[in-house]
């Protein structure tokens, strides 16, 4: 089965006053119909770019210098920029972060959902209305008719996100980019909306990109993890494949930071240091710096995604990947067990 | 669910280089020293001017710039240019910087009050406000000066009564978001008299914005002052003044359009060097 | 009926402020201690002119009473007679009023053509060199008197070109038109710089705005776009910025016409000042802000008709 969505090799460069920012270096990734994949990452590791890369939405100075998007097996890259951008939008559509700024204040929220089906969609004004109103309901607004005449700031920030996921919806995508949707709600409404998300993408088969910097709403919904550091995928995987055991040392870092509330804390876990300066990347792997089990080769060399033994799926950008089993007993803190909760 | 949140800066902010900061206090050095040179003209105006600017000179008027020994030429009168434009930039330059003081004090306090103490003093003292910017600044300072009698001492007080609604409003404004911040919150659980907290705590840290409004202030009252003396109703003759230098000129424009350019050339400097200062202000302090 | 009621609301807290304008109009001449009779007729002030003076204006009477009677003529119209002219002070404010508001419109209308394709030019090429240029404008317009720009367009446009005339509103359609032009211009001028720089810095506030990168990412055209979500967003801005600043505009006029010799009731106020006659002054004074509150409460109700999150309370 062709996959829906390809990524190969993306590259994204932003230029600032004294030089280049490559905010993201070498990003490869696939999306199945009916799949949901999820980027993980904190601030600046370039996940949100590379989502914005996918749908031709860079901010102004910001460019794609290299690599290719296949969608449906076509290689949209080459393509000219009317035509490309046009079936990126037909085919992909993205729910944003901050629900409040990410909607026109001065527009019924209705109206906003309706816009694609009457202006891509050529719809006429009443059908595009009923289309609207059909969207709400399916992403779980109670009253669509009602609040179809809402304005955003009339709405909750629950209700707003799943306005923004009907927006989505509405241009009839085959794949949904969610940049961080949850981060600006409460642990409760949360699950709601990525409840929505799922039932959408199991009703309709259609693919899911989730990025958030949580780990929790990720391992949650995502079947497979992309993780992102300093602008590459330093490791990839089913959520089974890393919880069980993670082969780079960023996301064992990472998952060791989660605190167990079941379990006495010994100590809250931090990595220490701060990622590197994306306008002068040092030679070699970009998170040598801060990592306990460094070596002099890791500083030479980037090391790019190589095939768990083993494990076809999983992959790993770290050299060292092949001890990730005893790293535990080289680290003098318990790991609170993961497992258990998957 | 936890969050988990992995400390580090984010590498899409780039830290400051030094060229970055040398280039905020650009704006406000370059305002200053235009500023600064302005203010030792004019405090010179004695010993820089060529003659006395008062002094009549019918022989030789209607001369043009660069004739011998008038730098600027001379106006109707025989009167030097360069000099009554110096000792000009004296009166309204005075004028222009001390008559903002008085509005700035008094708008101040009253921002203070209004906005600590809020209730009906702060809805008085609004309502005020509102009345007096009904009114277009100009018109109102001309209607006072007419009404207090002519004299430099009636433009200080009618720009003193129309000019300190400014200062209150954006004090008023400053103080009402300091006030829930957590040093007044702790100055006021420790008992302070309000008086102290006022000004020993919460001015220093509403000011600034004041501070930075007074540039414009002092350029908008300078403009008010040239108005007047434009319009008859300034620093009473023969005091020279920009104003009615240029009113002067404008009868002569076909022929010595110089009389009446030079002199508002001059404001449109001094605009600039105090408009410089402002926006250097605003760099060299901004928060975000 | 949200905006109905904001519109009434509105409305209501125009009273204490026309109040508070009356009373300050009726207070100017009681400024100054002593006999304001005297302060009035300043270097006329003969004993018959003084005693004549506090008859007609009543100053025999307690002050509260003399409010009263003003406010009661100000609700029927009577504005007082002008000294010179023993004719009633509305009717001659009525006159002139004319250019004055030629003049407002003009100067209101140029102002908006010129400043908003030059803030939109400068949002959209931020930190290029026509931003810079651009930016420049507030720099240098900030310091200059609107009566010198005045002067200045017609010492090159009007004595050098003789493009335009120097000065009067002249008769029929076309000389108004013709001698509006460069008044208006100047009246535009003044605020001009600071237009460009509060419009300027909300429209790239708007083109940054979430909701267009969703819009853009509705795969909608450019045009769209604009039309359809920057827009709107950018004029309720706009109107906020352009309401804010015409009680300037209004000001200026009043120099202006002085400079343009335009028979408006700016120039009718300075004449009267320089004749010692109070109650044109007054009554031009009251007019002035009354123009500047309808200005705004116009601005106000557009704000509300424009962007719907103003309405609530």
């Amino acid at each position: 089965m062709t996959p829906l969505l390809e990524v190969h090799d993306l590259h994204v460069e932003i230029p600032v006053p004294h030089g280049h920012l490559h905010a993201v270096r070498g990003v490869s990734l696939t999306v199945d119909a009916g799949e949901s994949i999820g980027i993980v990452g904190e601030s600046g590791s370039g996940k949100s770019i590379t989502l914005r890369a996918l749908l031709g939405l860079l901010p102004q100075p910001a460019q794609v210098t290299k690599g290719s998007i296949i969608l449906d097996g076509v290689d949209v890259t080459g393509l000219p920029e009317r035509r490309r951008t046009k079936m990126l939008t037909d085919a992909m559509s993205m729910v944003f972060q901050d629900s409040l700024t990410a909607l026109n204040p001065v527009m019924r929220v209705g109206d906003q959902i309706a816009e694609v089906p009457r202006r891509r969609l050529s719809m006429s004004k009443s059908a595009a209305h009923g289309r609207a109103v059909e969207l709400m309901d399916q992403v779980g607004i109670p009253e669509p008719e009602r609040r179809f005449r809402a304005y955003p700031h009339q709405l909750s920030g629950g209700m707003r996100q799943r306005v923004c996921i009907a927006i989505a919806l509405s241009a009839e995508p085959r794949l949904i980019l969610a940049d961080e949707p949850t981060t600006a709600l409460d642990v409760t409404i949360q699950a709601q909306v990525l409840a929505v998300i799922d039932g959408l993408r199991r009703g309709r088969q259609l693919g899911v990109v989730l990025v958030s910097h949580d780990l929790a709403v990720i391992s949650q919904t995502c079947s497979r993890i992309y993780v992102m550091y300093a602008g590459r995928v330093i490791e990839s995987g089913s959520i089974r494949q890393l919880i069980s055991l993670a082969r780079h040392p960023y996301t064992f870092a990472l998952l060791r930071a989660v605190p167990d509330p079941d379990l006495p804390v010994h100590r809250l876990l931090t990595i220490p240091g701060q990622p590197p300066d994306l306008t002068a990347v040092p030679a070699g792997c970009s998170f040598a710096p801060r990592c306990a089990l460094a070596e002099p080769a890791c500083r030479e060399v980037d090391p790019a995604l190589m095939a768990v033994p083993e494990e076809p799926d999983h992959g790993s950008a770290c050299i060292r990947l092949e001890t990730a089993s005893q790293w535990l007993d080289w680290t003098p803190v318990d790991l609170p067990d993961l497992l258990e909760k998957t | 669910m936890t969050v988990i949140s992995v400390p580090g800066s984010a590498t899409d902010t780039v830290a400051p280089t030094t060229r970055r900061r040398r280039k905020r206090n650009v704006l406000l050095i370059v305002g200053l020293t235009l500023f600064g040179l302005l203010v030792l003209v004019a405090i010179l105006a004695p010993v820089l001017a060529t003659h006395d600017p008062i002094q009549q000179d019918l022989a030789h008027a209607r001369l043009a710039p660069g004739s011998p020994g008038h730098l600027l030429g001379t106006d109707e009168l025989g009167r030097d240019v360069f000099s009554r434009l110096l000792y000009g930039a004296r009166v309204d330059l005075r004028v222009g910087v001390l008559a903002v003081v008085s509005p700035f004090i008094i708008g101040t306090v009253l921002g203070l009050i209004s906005g600590w103490f809020g209730g009906w003093l702060d809805t008085l003292i609004m309502r005020i406000v509102d009345v007096v910017i009904a009114f277009p600044f100009f018109v109102l300072v001309i209607a006072l000066v007419f009404a207090l009698g002519a004299g430099t001492g009636s433009i200080y007080l009618a720009i003193t009564m129309v000019g300190w609604v400014a200062y209150c409003r954006i004090v008023r404004g400053e103080v009402l978001v300091a006030k829930e911040q957590e040093y007044s919150l702790a100055a006021r659980a420790s008992g302070l008299p309000t008086w102290r907290i006022l000004f020993r705590h919460l001015l220093p840290n509403v000011v600034l914005q004041a501070i930075v409004y007074s540039m414009s202030d002092i350029v908008l009252t300078i403009l008010a002052i040239v108005t007047l003396g434009y319009l008859g109703l300034g620093v009473p003759p023969p005091t020279p003044d920009w104003g009615s230098m240029i009113q002067d000129g404008q009868q002569f424009l076909l022929t010595q359009w110089y009389l009446a350019t030079i002199p508002g050339l001059a404001v449109v400097i001094t605009g600039l060097a105090l408009a410089l200062i402002a926006d250097g202000l605003v760099e060299r302090f901004d928060r975000t | 009926m949200n905006y109905l009621v904001f519109v009434v609301r509105r409305l209501i807290t125009l009273i204490p402020v026309l109040f508070g304008i009356s009373l300050l109009v009726f207070f100017m001449i009681h400024l100054v201690p002593g006999d304001p009779a005297v302060t009035l007729l300043g270097s006329h002030a003969t004993t018959t002119a003084v005693a004549e003076l506090h008859k007609q204006l009543g100053l025999d009477h307690p002050i509260w009473q003399q409010y009263l009677t003003f406010l009661n003529h100000l609700l029927h119209g009577n504005l007082g007679e002008s000294y010179q002219y023993r004719t009633s002070v509305s009717s001659m404010i009525a006159q002139n009023l004319v250019p004055t508001v030629w003049l407002i419109v003009a100067g209101a209308l140029f102002a908006v053509v010129i400043s908003v394709p030059l803030a939109v030019w400068a949002a959209s090429r931020r930190n290029r060199f026509a931003d810079s240029a651009i930016r420049t404008i507030p720099l240098i317009g900030l310091g200059m008197p609107a009566f010198w720009l005045g002067i200045m367009l017609i010492l090159l446009l009007s004595l050098k070109a003789g493009a335009f005339p120097a000065s009067g509103f002249g008769t029929g359609l076309f000389n108004h038109v013709q001698s509006i032009i460069l008044p208006g211009l100047t009246v535009a001028l003044a605020l001009v710089p600071i237009l460009v720089r509060s419009l300027r810095a909300s429209m790239i506030n708007v083109l940054q705005s979430d909701y267009i990168v969703t819009a853009r990412s509705k795969g909608l055209s450019a045009p769209r776009v604009v039309l359809g979500h920057a827009l709107r967003n950018a004029a309720i801005s706009s109107v906020t910025v352009l309401g804010v600043n015409i009680a300037y505009l209004i000001g200026s006029t009043l120099v202006v016409e002085k400079v343009f010799a335009l028979n408006g009731v700016g120039f009718l106020m300075i004449t009267a000042i320089f004749n010692r006659d109070f109650p044109i002054v007054q009554g031009v004074t009251l007019l002035f802000a009354i123009m500047v509150v309808v200005v705004n409460l116009l601005t106000d109700i557009s704000h509300a008709a424009l962007d719907p999150r103003v309405r609530l309370s």
